[in-house]
């Protein structure tokens, strides 16, 4: 699939836009990047969950890790919080390496994990409070749980908590030891909108005060919005990068969507128009016309429509989204 | 892009980082605090370490359906120590396997491993809670048996030096099993365990009532602590050297293999 679209992977802007990579400086790990995975593999038995991932995240910026399900996504977080050992390539988080230098490193990170991780009978509040006696200054547990809107829900066990409360404190868990670093594991699922939103301020906070951020999603709005640099990964590699606009920029400028009787050829009407311009039929008599959009081309679309007595029903012409480009990646076809 | 200013100047800087690892002795004291609360909101629990052992204490030495080495008055120097092994066995190892085994299988102690926490302080705050649970147990215990006219012999640091070996057997032995099996097989096993020693433990009757076999069952660890904690007791010995081998020799293979076994996740 990856061989088949190579004008998608020719903007790999964010490679340019990144500064080339600093020279290791295990004396000074307060100036190394906040994340440096080279080469990452990790095989579960005869299946490949990453093969050959490669990633820069320097600090105080947030990196989206874009990618449907079974993608490789949790498996590389786990890799950089040092549950998992790489079987090839290397990570190095804050400078460190998650697994030989694990006891320096994970009081300068914060994770959130995407599901459970609390003792079923603690309540929601003292839980909070344990974790951030973990910390040498932690913030104010009463405070995060106010923000996150748990306060009236603070003495109730987790087990009784929804969902949505389970993750917020979840959330809450991975701040509260006031972290150089953060790594949320699809940090909104399960969010209703408020909580969704309340969440993704608490991200821009983080990036404000210097707090270095990954996170995964297959939420393209929430990448969109949240993420200095976005990842795209599919089957354990990764397929797409850059900046939210530079990926959709990138894919394709905008694209045109028309309706007219089914079965027109749209190789014909692809010869007439410009040549960069790609012409299908995703649906019987509805027509997607991607390129560079212009007025020109709307008038050759309608031109060739007049030359062929065909009646147009409606056509719009798109901004693109980062949705758009995550299915043109990564298909169209549903994942297990 | 858009981005969300702050809501008021104040917010700015909330975020701001200042890691660090808390001092070890906090931790420690924050996971223990954390541990005894859930082992004391736990109905089971509290049913296996203080009701079973106070009732069983209560039953035997008041109603003479067993027969025991102990004149009629002093039914409660055969029972007491059975039954402080047994409060020993059912906080230590039934309590603490089933409770690991579900931490474990709800990922608590994978998620722990992402924190600052030290793995060897969730261990220490997981034995600090089960010896804050069996300082509980023996004062009650104690308390009861009094009242019930036991009259105990021996020298307290014996009884200690007992405990403490037999606390690190049983914790050994849960940690053995709740690191390896799926928490609802840890729990049936557990229980069950903990029934086949109570009865071959020489707890609530003499071992000696097993005829031949007996020197067998010697080797368990609650009859090694039963019958340890009666000589001290209920005979003013000091601690058996054999006994005291057999809990070791538990606590050192048992903790080895969990060592060797335990999974985290």
């Amino acid at each position: 699939m990856v061989g088949l679209r190579p004008t998608l992977h020719a903007p790999r802007a964010a490679d340019v836009a990144m500064p080339p990579e600093a020279p290791a400086t295990p004396g000074d790990p307060g100036a190394a990047p906040a994340l440096v995975i080279d080469g990452l593999v990790k095989r579960y038995g005869d299946r490949t969950a990453v093969g050959g991932v490669s990633l820069r995240l320097e600090r105080a910026r947030v990196l989206a890790l874009l990618g449907p399900n079974g993608a490789g996504k949790t498996t590389t977080i786990e890799t950089c919080i040092g549950f998992r050992r790489p079987d090839a390539g290397t990570v190095r988080v804050l400078g460190l390496d998650p697994r030989d230098d694990n006891a320096a490193l994970r009081p300068r990170i914060g994770v959130m994990l995407q599901n459970g991780g609390v003792y079923q009978a603690a309540r929601c509040g003292e839980m909070l409070r344990l974790v951030a006696a973990y910390a040498a200054d932690p913030l104010d547990p009463d405070e995060l749980l106010d923000r996150l809107g748990l306060t009236p829900v603070r003495n109730t066990p987790y087990r009784r908590l929804s969902g949505g409360q389970q993750q917020r404190l979840s959330l809450a868990m991975a701040l509260v030891g006031r972290p150089e670093m953060v790594f949320l594991d699809e940090p909104t699922v399960g969010l209703d909108p408020q909580a969704r939103h309340e969440t993704w301020r608490i991200v821009e906070a983080l990036r404000r005060d210097g707090v270095s951020v990954v996170l995964t999603t297959h939420d393209m709005e929430e990448a969109e919005r949240l993420a200095d640099d976005v990842v795209i990964v599919d089957h354990g590699q990764v397929i797409a990068r850059g900046t939210a606009d530079e990926l959709i920029r990138g894919a394709a400028e905008r694209e045109v969507r028309f309706q007219a009787p089914p079965g027109l050829d749209v190789v014909a009407l692809g010869a007439s128009l410009p040549e960069d311009c790609r012409v299908s039929e995703p649906a019987p008599g509805t027509y997607l016309v991607v390129g560079p959009v212009s007025p020109a081309l709307v008038a050759a679309v309608a031109a060739w429509c007049a030359a062929h007595d065909v009646l147009l029903g409606g056509l719009q012409v798109k901004q693109r989204t980062l949705e758009d480009v995550f299915l043109e990646l990564t298909g169209r076809e549903l994942r297990a | 892009m858009t981005r969300v200013t702050p809501v008021s100047a104040a917010d700015v800087g909330e975020f701001a980082p200042r890691p660090g690892r808390a001092p070890i002795a906090r931790m420690a004291l924050a996971q223990v605090w954390m541990e005894l609360k859930l082992m004391l909101r736990n109905g089971e629990q509290v049913l296996l370490s203080l009701i079973v052992p106070l009732g069983l204490l209560v039953v035997c030495t008041t109603i003479p359906f067993i027969s025991v080495d102990a004149a009629e008055g002093e039914r409660a120097d055969f029972f007491v120590p059975g039954i402080l092994a047994l409060a020993i066995m059912s906080t230590a190892f039934t309590g603490q396997a089933i409770a690991t085994g579900f931490d474990r299988q709800y990922g608590v102690l994978k998620r722990l491993g992402a924190t600052p926490l030290p793995r060897s302080v969730l261990l220490l705050g997981k034995t600090g809670a089960v010896l804050v649970v069996e300082l509980l147990q023996l004062v009650l215990l104690v308390t009861v048996g009094v009242a019930l006219g036991w009259n105990p012999e021996g020298d307290p640091f014996s009884v200690l030096l007992l405990l403490a070996f037999g606390t690190a057997a049983f914790c050994g032995l849960a940690f053995l099993l709740a690191g390896a099996l799926r928490a609802m097989t840890t729990l049936a096993l557990a229980n069950i365990l903990w029934f086949v020693l109570l009865v071959f433990g020489g707890i609530v009757y003499p071992l000696s009532e097993l005829g031949a076999a007996a020197g067998a069952f010697e080797l368990l660890p609650s009859a090694a602590l039963s019958t340890g904690l009666r000589e001290v007791l209920q005979h003013g010995h000091v601690a058996p050297f054999k006994d005291l081998i057999v809990l070791g020799l538990w606590a050192v293979v048992s903790l080895t293999a969990a060592a060797a076994t335990f999974r985290w996740e």
